[in-house]
């Protein structure tokens, strides 16, 4: 079983930081994985993308041509991904700032607020966290203890305070995420 | 850390963390994208606090590659890294590294060219690694990795071939090994050689002082204006060459057996590859992958032996067609050999692999 993911956004949207995190946890379930960012001069509201691969089998190429699930977090990382999603795939993005959302008939819609949900509830800084809960509601390709033994090992340890909170937008992307 | 502990990280920190534990004596490099993490990672590393390998980041990569040359010359394992432009400006000290009989590595992780081109990935520096780039004849040992296991663990295969050899080794990476997170085991953590055990390894040619009371002084040098001289020092070189065709070629041979068709593919362009290869399977079409480690001494024979079994090569490159010179040489007389890359830091898909195939060697 293999899950090809690949995550965009903005810069400063916690979009590399969030694959890592999926990377990182793949690990600590003794999955194969990889995470290919696409680097350049890249700044805070720019774009951003990073190819995730979490896999039960050796992961041949770190780039790829079309996706099992793409996560999209502007407009214009919906219009670049939306037709390579694999028929059957999924599309998870954040409605805010969208005027096309995505018309595919072949593939899943979901639909994560995110962004609206964090300003609500003063959690901006775990967005990212937001999304991936979403992500594990609809994929669940590792579990939660995976992502908290993650963040305990990307996170410094004078942030380690801050994994509750992480938990927490977690377990609320997991509730936002609806099928549409 | 434990020492057998799988971690998750970019093929630029591996180098560097794989580096200190080889018992590296020193580091001389000049940032530039994208392989700044060798440096940075060694940065926040502080080897100099534990093993007391020395870290330099110097002036330019002209000063960092004759810091190597020193170093390497008093018998030291020593090594910079640097990105395609950078590499360019280490040439003439490269040069005198090889012709000085040196053990030096040197890691390039390329980016697209000519010029300062762009910051992404390429694979155009093959033909500045494998055939020149500095005057003169010459060869380096070039490594091709094609994982962050393997960005780790060329690093101690570099300094042992090196060393083995007296020749200057590169490690030729991309952009893309050198910036993907993956799952990697670091080597065991090796000492560094004392004083007295690099007297004893290196003594007979090795700068060493005279404290330890030799016969004879060591000299490096690479100016000999005599010319018979000059070409006895050539001749030792090539038969050196020779003898590394002979005894360090390394590749790897996948879903060879019983294929139609060979791609060829080092570094990244072999990982689409292998992408590639697993679609096509699919499809019926049986395609197999050599993939050179070396790329030299390059894996001629192997070549030969397998294109007489195929229909026809493609040799994927991320260049206009650099290794694929190499691999027509190599191929059995009537089989077609085609190029297919993509230019300028443009990374070509699997899909873009398998259409290629199909126009340029299925038709």
């Amino acid at each position: 079983m293999s899950n090809e993911i690949i995550i965009a956004g903005f810069g400063g949207q916690g979009v590399l930081s969030m694959g890592k995190i999926l990377a990182y946890a793949g690990l600590m379930e003794n999955k194969e994985v990889s995470w290919m960012p696409a680097y350049g001069p890249e700044q805070r509201g720019g774009t951003a993308n990073v190819t995730v691969i979490v896999s039960d089998e050796p992961v041949s190429s770190p780039i790829l041509s079309t996706y099992d699930v793409a996560i999209v977090l502007n407009q214009p990382s919906l219009d670049m991904f939306e037709s390579k999603v694999k028929p059957g795939g999924a599309i998870i993005y954040d409605s805010y700032g969208i005027i096309n959302p995505p018309t595919r008939k072949d593939i899943h819609i979901y639909k994560v607020d995110a962004m609206d949900t964090a300003a609500q509830l003063n959690m901006m800084k775990t967005f990212n966290m937001i999304v991936l809960g979403g992500l594990l509601k609809v994929r669940p390709m590792v579990q939660i203890e995976g992502v908290l033994k993650a963040l305990k090992k990307t996170l410094p340890e004078r942030h380690h305070h801050l994994i509750p909170m992480n938990e927490k937008a977690i377990e609320k992307g997991m509730e936002i995420i609806q099928e549409l | 850390m434990a020492e057998q502990e799988v971690t998750l990280m970019k093929g630029n920190e591996a180098i560097a963390h794989a580096a200190i534990r080889c018992g590296a004596d020193g580091y001389f490099g000049y940032p530039i994208t994208p392989q700044s993490e060798v440096l940075e990672t060694l940065a926040e590393q502080k080897p100099w606090e534990t093993t007391g390998m020395m870290v330099v980041q110097a002036e330019s990569e002209l000063a960092s590659i004759n810091m190597v040359y020193g170093g390497a010359a008093a018998g030291k394992k020593v090594f910079t890294s640097s990105s395609s432009p950078g590499i360019s400006l280490m040439q003439e000290g490269i040069s005198y590294i090889a012709a000085g009989e040196l053990p030096a590595l040197i890691v390039n992780v390329m980016r697209g060219g000519p010029g300062l081109g762009t910051i992404q990935p390429s694979q155009s520096d093959y033909f500045q690694a494998c055939k020149g780039g500095g005057h003169g004849d010459y060869h380096l040992i070039v490594l091709a990795p094609a994982s962050v296991q393997e960005m780790a663990d060329f690093v101690d295969l570099g300094w042992t071939l090196a060393f083995k050899h007296k020749n200057p080794c590169m490690i030729l990476a991309d952009g893309v090994i050198g910036q993907m997170m993956e799952k990697v085991v670091l080597p065991p953590f090796k000492p560094r050689r004392t004083d007295e055990e690099i007297e004893a390894e290196c003594g007979s040619w090795a700068t060493t002082g005279r404290k330890h009371k030799h016969n004879k002084n060591n000299i490096v040098t690479t100016l000999e204006l005599r010319s018979e001289e000059m070409e006895v020092v050539n001749q030792r070189l090539q038969a050196k060459y020779r003898m590394l065709e002979e005894t360090e070629v390394r590749y790897e041979a996948y879903n060879c057996e019983g294929a139609d068709y060979l791609i060829t593919a080092f570094g990244s362009a072999a990982r689409i590859a292998k992408k590639a290869i697993e679609v096509a399977a699919q499809e019926g079409i049986k395609v197999g992958l050599l993939r050179p480690i070396t790329l030299w001494p390059f894996p001629t024979k192997i070549i030969h032996e397998l294109s007489k079994n195929v229909k026809g090569i493609l040799s994927v490159e991320f260049n206009a067609g650099q290794m694929v010179e190499d691999v027509r040489m190599a191929a059995a007389p009537g089989v077609p050999v085609e190029h297919f890359g993509r230019l300028g830091g443009i990374i070509p898909s699997p899909d873009e692999v398998i259409e290629a195939l199909k126009k340029k060697i299925i038709k």
